[in-house]
């Protein structure tokens, strides 16, 4: 049975007394996520689904504030209700990780950093933490941030609890930037281009004045896909623009209008083209390595059953058949040559265990990550081997 | 003055001879600046009312040195004072006398321009806007544009994560670099980040964005360029009164519009401004918001028609629409002067830097103006008004007695109110030691001493810009007791929910 506290007072005495016991504790909004990371050396668990509702909602503010167990459909359908939105557009993980769709609470969403498709434009979860609420590995509560878009006052802790995965604090309440949802969208489809030019056309584009506010190449459907967002007038002209810049590349144009547009990327934004059976990677580097990363990974034999690009190319969902070490080794070499970081989505946990599932770290950098889990939670109370064996 | 800094240690400042011959061996001689006369060029920042002589200004070259500097300083037990351009309106970069200062304006080079991955690789002491002046042949630039851009420097920017009027649309310099090269204290060169979009564990650039140097020494960035938007706009828009102005912002973002900039000054700017350089302001308006809307010509006219009618709805006497880019500048041109142009109506200002929730703004300014007349001083107002930022300056006579210190009291005054109403004590110009004693206005001890600890993580021994930001240092060793202890625990029944 998880513990489930009503209020943050008693989150505090919950994480106290693990303290005391030295039982570590893992932390869980609807459980969506929790087979991400490492498996952890949880003896508890800490539901914070009761902590739930949003306590301040100021459109013209543009800021919301809301506890941790908050249902993220909840706030999507206020939010929608004033025509905003959450701009980062949180991927939803069950078609990866299984499990009942729109089941994620923002607490889980923040605690992943989890972005979508429009992250190169509007940013990534951990952009839109203005503040928060929570508890630490020490069993203080403490907050850190504010409700204002400005603000250096202290250290900007939302940056450090945002992708943290519950290991430094229990997040008990978020403060969140909110933004006007566009008037209307469409997608410019080109097909046909295979993949390394497809990707170039993206790169392209992402470099073009026409605020193109998502790109991703569906290899799949041999598909280059490019969002506009924003007025109906603008996101025509836009479009049409768009196509013209491109039109050297060659394929074929489709544009899926804004109902169909939304769809597609609700698809791209879960990784569902990717979805079934095996192993699943996230790799994040330069858009202009996305290729040669596939290509290599081709080259090294590795068994690749399907991929995706999103970001323009930045990054790379992958599914392979599965293997001992998950195919980790071939992976991790071929991104410490390019840059940037592969992370193991999904695999069981005996492999979870066995392999890093978060990138190896050069060591100055490692022991200051270490130094800093410390700082939070010095007996490694809170989701103990999480993001590494040792804490 | 009100500022106290910690007393300078006897002990390290009679090892200055040992210090000096060993930063010698390390640099080249003439990077070693120990001469008096030299080092009162750094003896303090843009808030020049405090000052302090370095122990000794020393300009490293390479990471290498800056590296062996910090291991000097850590082994030594010397402090480290890390300086860009010392534009910092709030101290951070405010020398210790018995602290190394670590200028960093040899590092002014453009290390790599990448625009297929539109981003840009650059030495710390590059100012803002050589960056955008780089890429400008090729359409692009980088976003956050303090107004001090034409000075201040990208390693300074990620000190206090600057930001300036595009920030409501694009984000300040957190949301707008890639990656970064820092050293620790001890001298770890660390990389993190890169030409990829998300960090991977703890997101450590930025938790070092806007830490005021307190951290690490900044010896690379990665900033995100963007494209420069084929067109802008400017409207010039006249309110009578500053609420009626601040109804028109809350109007426009209600309406689903984020401008590209959207700023407001009151009646005295408005004076000051026209008084200093006439650039054709409407001198009866209480208020004057200006809206720069830009994107595709199509996109701006649409939203300029918009914009018009709301501001007519909310009671605008006056609305203007930039009909060439001479006329957009010309908006522009008033805002921009607004400092300069204030010290002309009295001899001494100070500027303070609160955000608060937008909506709370006429209240504000009418308690704003009740504490000016209960210190006997006048305050005149620039906001960014899009995310709530104010700069009340508030303008005093430093050749008078008492002032400066009531000159300080208001302030302070000022910034508690901005608490008060759910605000921060600090939009864009940092805490540094200029706010550092009003922290517990905004933070509990707990709340302080877990931000504290995040400082031991990367500088146990506090000799890292010490005296900024915490208003009482605390040994890292008492930081690390716990509050709770196994078998004296304060709930004894649990879990009982």
């Amino acid at each position: 049975m998880p513990l489930t506290p009503r209020d943050e007072k008693d989150v505090a005495e919950a994480i106290c007394a693990a303290i005391a016991e030295d039982a570590p504790l893992s932390i869980e909004g609807h459980g969506s996520k929790s087979s991400l990371g490492r498996a952890t050396q949880r003896e508890r668990v800490l539901s914070l689904a009761a902590l739930a509702g949003v306590t301040l909602y100021e459109p013209q503010e543009l800021v919301l504030t809301a506890r941790a167990g908050t249902p993220l459909r909840e706030i999507v359908a206020l939010l929608d209700a004033q025509n905003q939105q959450l701009a980062f557009e949180p991927m939803d993980h069950a078609a990866l990780l299984g499990g009942a769709r729109d089941d994620a609470t923002i607490g889980g969403v923040i605690a992943v950093n989890a972005s979508g498709p429009r992250r190169i434009k509007a940013g990534a979860a951990r952009d839109h933490l203005l503040g928060f609420r929570c508890v630490t590995g020490r069993g203080e509560i403490v907050k850190s941030g504010g409700r204002v878009m400005k603000n250096v006052t202290g250290y900007d802790l939302s940056k450090l609890v945002a992708g943290s995965y519950g290991t430094l604090a229990a997040l008990t309440e978020a403060t969140l930037k909110v933004l006007p949802k566009a008037e209307t969208e469409e997608t410019l489809l080109l097909r046909g281009l295979g993949e390394e030019k497809g990707l170039a056309a993206l790169r392209k584009a992402s470099g073009s004045p026409y605020e193109v506010s998502s790109l991703a190449y569906d290899p799949q459907g041999d598909a280059a896909a490019l969002r506009l967002e924003g007025p109906e007038i603008s996101v025509t002209t836009r479009r049409d623009d768009l196509a013209r810049f491109l039109a050297g590349f060659g394929g074929a144009t489709e544009v899926l209008r804004a109902d169909e547009s939304r769809a597609f990327w609700t698809r791209v934004r879960d990784a569902e083209p990717i979805a079934g059976e095996g192993v699943i990677w996230r790799v994040s580097l330069a858009p202009s390595d996305g290729f040669a990363f596939v290509e290599r990974l081709r080259g090294a034999g590795a068994p690749l059953v399907a991929h995706i690009y999103d970001w323009a190319g930045g990054l790379v969902w992958l599914r392979l058949e599965t293997a001992a070490d998950a195919h980790a080794t071939a992976i991790r070499a071929i991104v410490d040559a390019l840059g940037g970081h592969a992370t193991l989505i999904r695999a069981d946990a005996a492999t979870r265990a066995r392999v890093d599932v978060f990138h190896p770290q050069p060591s100055a950098l490692a022991s200051l990550t270490r130094r800093v889990k410390e700082a939070f939670d010095p007996r490694f109370i809170l989701e103990r081997g999480r993001l590494r064996a040792e804490f | 003055m009100s500022l106290v800094m910690p007393l300078p240690e006897q002990a390290i400042m009679a090892r200055r001879e040992e210090l000096l011959a060993r930063l010698r061996a390390i640099l080249p001689a003439a990077n070693v600046i120990a001469d008096e006369t030299a080092r009162r060029a750094y003896e303090c920042d843009a808030l020049v009312m405090y000052r302090a002589l370095p122990l000794v200004v020393v300009l490293p070259e390479t990471v290498a040195q800056v590296s062996a500097i910090m291991a000097l300083a850590q082994e030594m037990n010397v402090k480290v004072v890390p300086r860009g351009a010392g534009t910092s309106l709030s101290g951070g970069a405010l020398p210790l006398e018995d602290g190394i200062l670590l200028g960093m304006s040899k590092f002014n080079r453009i290390l790599e321009v990448d625009f297929e991955n539109r981003c840009a690789r650059v030495q710390p002491g590059v100012q803002n806007l050589v960056i955008s002046k780089a890429v400008e042949y090729a359409g692009f630039y980088y976003a956050p544009d303090p107004s001090s851009q034409i000075a201040c420097t990208i390693g300074g920017n990620v000190g206090e994560n600057a930001g300036g009027v595009h920030c409501l649309k694009y984000g300040l310099t957190t949301n707008n670099i890639l990656g970064l090269e820092m050293v620790l204290m001890g001298g770890e060169i660390l990389r993190l980040g890169g030409k990829h979009l998300d960090s991977e564990l703890y997101d450590l650039m930025g938790l070092m964005t806007g830490s005021e140097g307190l951290l690490g020494v900044v010896t690379e960035v990665t900033v995100r360029l963007l494209q420069k938007p084929v067109s802008a706009r400017g409207l010039l828009l006249a309110f009578p009164t500053v609420e009626a102005g601040a109804r028109c912002v809350g109007a426009i973002i209600a309406r689903g519009i984020i401008p590209g900039g959207l700023e407001m000054m009151d009646a005295a700017t408005i004076g000051a401004v026209e008084n200093f350089q006439p650039c054709g302001y409407p001198l009866d308006a209480g208020a004057i918001v200006i809206v720069e809307l830009d994107g595709t010509p199509a996109e701006v006219d649409h939203l300029v028609a918009v914009v018009e009618q709301i501001a007519r709805a909310e009671g605008a006497t006056e609305t203007r629409v930039s009909q060439s880019e001479a006329e957009r500048l010309r908006f522009w041109a008033g805002r921009k002067n607004a400092f300069p142009a204030v010290s002309c109506i009295g001899p001494d200002y100070l500027c303070m830097d609160g955000t608060i929730p937008r909506g709370r703004l006429p209240e504000v300014l009418t308690r704003m103006d009740a504490l000016a007349k209960f210190h006997g001083l006048r305050v005149a107002n620039v906001f960014h008004a899009g995310d709530g930022n104010l700069h009340p300056l508030i303008l005093y006579d430093a050749s008078k007695e008492g002032e400066i210190e009531r000159a300080e009291k208001l302030g302070a005054d000022i910034l508690r109110l901005c608490v008060e109403v759910g605000g921060v004590l600090t939009g864009e110009h940092g805490v540094g030691v200029e706010k550092r004693d009003l922290m517990g206005e905004m933070f509990d001890e707990t709340d302080l001493a877990q931000q504290q600890r995040v400082k031991c993580a990367f500088d146990p021994q506090h000799r890292l810009n010490p005296g900024k930001v915490f208003p009482t240092l605390h040994r890292c060793a008492e930081l690390g007791m716990m509050h709770v202890q196994g078998g004296k625990l304060p709930f004894p029944e649990l879990p009982r929910f």
